[in-house]
């Protein structure tokens, strides 16, 4: 059992050891043209392993699609109709980061809302307890009193009478 | 107010709920085609049977066609086969194939085997035209108007419940249109 631990860890270190790459086979003229291409790759959903981009995956429909990125590439197209071309086809879907429009504006504007609305609560938390802390003082004068006579040991007059 | 305040995580647990529970039950890996309302994209390929022949869009028009997307290598396409024979003997469904990526020796085998309901086969060894029509899987069927215009798209095995559920009201209606 004292293994245990160790070899969990084993396992998780292999795990980055068999990690496989997608075999690249495409050929480019520049170190910044296949950085372009990587990060078209990466950033394109495939339809068919979904949750996969197409530089992940191994599917047949994910190769189609590389193909397609390389050759619309070599023949000067940008990465706008590269992707364009590909969303007239498959659809939306295949965007990871869909442009922003009149339907997708509240998924991106989301995070902005949550965090304004969180700050709001927070600022109305904080001033509402302030509030009553000014209050709670103003009003307790004579209970504080009490209080205070009650926590020396004397007892409590009213109680008494 | 305060009270209402108070009510507040109710509100938004109920929300959410109604939310999720919507979602539970739908495939996610069904896609809306983008092609719907767009005529068939452009091609020339050859005829499976005939490599002489050559075949473009206006194959798929002057009639309300099936345009179903299959090849040998697919194990659905063998389950739907069967079904599709009855649509084409049976029902008088004019069916036109898209051999999806496949070798025509394959192909043969496969029709030899389980009959052919295909009037032509359009053969897309590349699977260009599958590209171009943003077939991610096979087997998938497309419901193409008199006008060549893609109306309907079904991704999956196609058996009774489908037909009657939804390729035949989309067919009907595209035959009333035209």
């Amino acid at each position: 059992m004292r293994r245990f631990p160790i070899l969990l860890f084993a396992l998780f270190a292999l795990s980055f050891t068999v990690q496989a790459e997608v075999k690249d086979v495409y050929d480019f003229d520049t170190r910044a043209e296949e950085q372009r291409y990587q990060n078209l790759i990466a950033e394109l959903r495939c339809p068919k392993c979904q949750n996969n981009n197409i530089a992940d995956s191994n599917s047949a429909i994910s190769q189609d699609m590389r193909d397609e990125v390389y050759r619309m590439m070599k023949n000067g197209a940008s990465n706008e109709e590269i992707v364009d071309a590909l969303v007239s086809r498959f659809g939306e879907f295949v965007q990871y980061k869909p442009p922003v429009d009149r339907r997708t504006i509240l998924l991106w504007a989301f995070p902005a809302i949550a965090v304004i609305g969180g700050f709001l609560v927070v600022v109305g938390v904080v001033m509402r307890s302030r509030q009553r802390e000014q209050q709670g003082e103003t009003l307790s004068q004579e209970d504080k009193r009490k209080a205070e006579r009650i926590l020396a040991g004397e007892s409590d007059e009213s109680a008494k009478g | 107010m305060k009270r209402l305040f108070l009510f507040l995580p109710l509100i938004v647990a109920i929300a959410v709920g109604v939310f999720l529970f919507a979602g539970i039950g739908k495939d996610p890996t069904r896609l809306e085609s983008v092609l719907i309302g767009k005529p068939v994209p452009e091609f020339s390929l050859e005829s499976l049977n005939d490599p002489e022949r050559r075949l473009d869009t206006s194959l798929l028009k002057g009639e309300v066609s099936l345009l179903n997307v299959w090849a040998e290598w697919c194990p659905s396409c063998w389950d739907e086969h069967k079904y599709l024979m009855r649509l084409s003997k049976d029902k008088g469904v004019r069916i036109v194939g898209l051999n999806y990526k496949d070798e025509r020796e394959a192909a043969f085998r496969f029709l030899n085997q389980l009959g052919n309901p295909y009037e032509t086969i359009i053969f897309d060894p590349k699977g260009k035209l599958g590209f171009d029509l943003g077939v991610y899987g096979a087997p998938e069927t497309f419901v193409i108007d008199a006008d060549g215009v893609v109306q309907y798209r079904h991704v999956g095995v196609v058996n009774q419940k489908v037909w009657e559920q939804e390729l035949l009201p989309v067919i009907n209606k595209a035959k009333g249109n035209s």
